[in-house]
């Protein structure tokens, strides 16, 4: 009896094992490889970048170069990209918000086995290739594209705007990429929503818009949280899209840390880049999260 | 409680106006028939309930008054109104949901506050209501408590406080009582009569319960597959069910079918073949010879004796089985064509005779009284 038990705490703690260790493999290590990275001197050489440790007549030399970060913060164009990118991704996420949510209310709505088709209409266009979708947008965006030409037919306009390498295209190009990540997780908080509670509030006096507000809404928030941060943070670090959609000007750091890496060979400098994106990354998270686990505390 | 002396009894006077109606109320969910053919009147001050099983229709009448659901066909007026157009949230009603419905992120205060805010009350009328309501349902202490933090009871007490705010004309309550356990439902139910008298509101009550039904109701509506068979004072539903379905679920009934052999001017004599007897029957009832009938008995209203002799009505029979519930005793007696008939007796003394009489032969007498003549 004794042994069984034991056996199965082991197969229990086996269970827990296994997402550490995927997280030590497959997230950790890669950290420390790229902070020690970021703090090492570039070089010509292969790889472009001296060790962090070096045997020096039977001394350990350790030598830590902050210099990649004193120059991240010296040049002003790093300063603007993290802004530049918190800029668009937080429009992005508020424009995919708008739209996902409605969707996702009319798809939890909705009656089997409409709602399942729905579900599936809005996780369709990830089966087709990423890069794809967003050369189609090119397509619909440019000059002499399906927009403008649609606009000129309907007499809205009489010559074509500039939508291609605007902030607009970058909006519209992560928000319907995005958009599935925004309706998904409030579609699950939605569906959640006890009906009844919504019929409550109506037989108080509340006319459907102020239900919404005062209980749909609020009761959602956890939904609402986990979509914008699923939209929000890969928004940030977004690089195909401002590079397709966006203009010269757009300057976000997923460009930045792509030049850094690619165009200029500075790993150091690059690995800098990403490992301050984190942190960039982790705060409004961590603040989100706390939100989230006390409206969390107050529906369950 | 019917029997409360304030109780104007409207419903026997022809000229009262009544205060809630169905007319000729049908709903139709995707062509099935939930409420069929519905007429029912209820009058100001009433606490009415409506009974019946799972599917029976009653909480779907519930939910066309509150304005959650639309008849079919029909209307549903209050005080003299055609609301049935009405959104619900322009009802002048208030539900008491089954589940409670509470608002999980707003406090026991936001919650009873809610209807008044939606009248765009002051700030400090509304304090001083929901004070006085919380007081009403002793939970003052429990103001800026979520609803996860209270107890069942408290929480059912939250939702009655909420939809007495508005002071609703009419009050529905959704099997009010249905999550709370037998002692705790019964101080409720007296509770829930007395806040009803104490504020002269209509009552409208749907269970399930007949036992709630009859400890609540000034006057029931029995529901069956949509249709409402029989609407009645509780004591009428009981001592004078207008059918078998009426008869057997209310309480409990001994059903024996009948066929008529005589009828002398409206004084039938009935042929009853589980009995093995004939009955004649006292009070007049409409039936044509050799029609099919049901006499039904209920089981306090039989006796059981071994000296039948000055009995109107008696039977023999074989005690088969005997249930001991304390305040009474439940007997089920094998006649010789091997019909079962059921008789409980009070246990008036502590060692009843008959408290062991398993497989003794014994006599069932009743009253010419007792029993009442079904023909559906």
């Amino acid at each position: 009896m004794r042994l069984v038990a034991k056996l199965k705490s082991l197969q229990r703690d086996w269970v827990s094992w296994v997402p550490t260790l995927w997280l030590g493999v497959f997230f950790l290590i890669p950290f420390l490889v790229v902070l020690k990275i970021s703090l090492s001197q570039a070089t010509i050489a292969m790889p472009p970048y001296l060790p962090l440790f070096d045997w020096v007549e039977s001394a350990l030399e350790i030598r830590l170069d902050f210099g990649n970060y004193l120059f991240l913060i010296d040049d002003p164009l790093y300063g603007a990209a993290y802004l530049e990118s918190v800029r668009i991704a937080f429009v992005s996420t508020v424009i995919t918000l708008l739209i996902g949510y409605p969707m996702a209310y009319m798809i939890a709505t909705a009656r089997e086995p409409r709602r399942t088709l729905l579900l599936l209409l809005v996780i369709l266009p990830f089966w087709t290739s990423f890069l794809l979708r967003v050369y189609a947008w090119i397509a619909i965006l440019k000059t002499n594209g399906l927009l403008n030409g649609l606009l000129m037919s309907l007499g809205l306009i009489s010559e074509p705007l500039v939508f291609l390498q605007t902030d607009l295209a970058v909006y519209i190009g992560i928000a319907y990429t995005y958009l599935p990540f925004m309706v998904l997780p409030l579609y699950a908080s939605l569906s959640k929503l006890d009906r009844t509670l919504l019929e409550a509030s109506e037989d108080l006096g509340a006319t459907p818009w102020i239900s919404f507000v005062t209980v749909t809404l609020p009761l959602t928030i956890p939904g609402v949280i986990a979509g914008s941060l699923l939209v929000f943070v890969p928004a940030i670090g977004e690089f195909v899209i401002p590079a397709l959609l966006g203009g010269n000007d757009t300057l976000m750091i997923g460009k930045v840390l792509w030049n850094e890496f690619f165009a200029n060979r500075d790993w150091p400098i690059a690995s800098a880049v990403a490992i301050i994106m984190l942190f960039v990354i982790v705060g409004p998270l961590m603040w989100l999260n706390r939100i989230n686990s006390k409206t969390e505390e107050a529906t369950s | 409680m019917s029997s409360s002396p304030l109780l104007v009894k409207n419903w026997l006077d022809p000229e009262a106006k009544p205060f809630i109606e169905f007319r000729d109320v049908t709903k139709l969910f995707d062509g099935i028939p939930a409420v069929r053919d519905v007429n029912l009147s209820i009058y100001q001050n009433e606490l009415f309930c409506l009974l019946g099983g799972s599917g029976s229709g009653k909480t779907t009448l519930l939910r066309m008054l509150a304005g959650f659901d639309s008849p079919t066909e029909g209307s549903v007026w209050i005080d003299g109104v055609d609301i049935t157009q009405v959104p619900a949230y322009e009802r002048p009603v208030n539900m008491m949901f089954q589940s409670y419905a509470l608002f999980p992120h707003m406090t026991v205060f936001d919650n009873v506050a809610y209807g008044l805010k939606r009248d765009g009350l002051p700030k400090a009328q509304i304090a001083e209501r929901v004070a006085e309501l919380l007081e009403l349902v002793r939970l003052s202490a429990y103001a800026k408590r979520k609803p996860d933090q209270l107890s069942g009871g408290q929480r059912q007490r939250v939702a009655l406080a909420r939809a007495l705010a508005k002071r609703p004309k009419v009050l529905l309550l959704d099997e009010p009582l249905g999550a709370l356990d037998k002692n705790l439902r019964e101080d409720t139910q007296l509770e829930l009569i007395k806040i009803q008298e104490s504020l002269g509101m209509t009552f409208i009550v749907v269970t399930h319960d007949q036992e709630e039904a009859m400890t609540l109701a000034t006057r029931i509506g029995v529901m069956d597959e949509g249709y409402l068979v029989q609407t009645d004072e509780p004591h009428t539903i009981y001592e004078y069910p207008n059918s078998t379905y009426v008869a057997d679920f209310i309480g409990d009934i001994n059903l024996f079918e009948c066929v008529v052999t005589e009828n002398d001017a409206g004084n039938l004599v009935l042929s009853a073949p589980q009995l093995e007897t004939t009955i004649e029957l006292d009070d007049p009832v409409v039936g044509a010879v050799n029609q099919t009938l049901w006499y039904a008995i209920r089981p306090e209203k039989m006796r059981l004796t071994r000296d039948p002799s000055t009995a109107v009505n008696a039977l023999k029979g074989v005690v088969h089985e005997i249930a001991y519930l304390g305040d009474f005793s439940v007997y089920w007696i094998d006649l010789a064509n091997g019909f079962r008939v059921r008789i409980s007796r009070p246990n008036i003394s502590r060692m009843d005779d008959f408290a062991e009489a398993w497989g003794e032969e014994v006599w069932i007498t009743w009253d010419g009284s007792a029993g009442v003549v079904l023909s559906q």
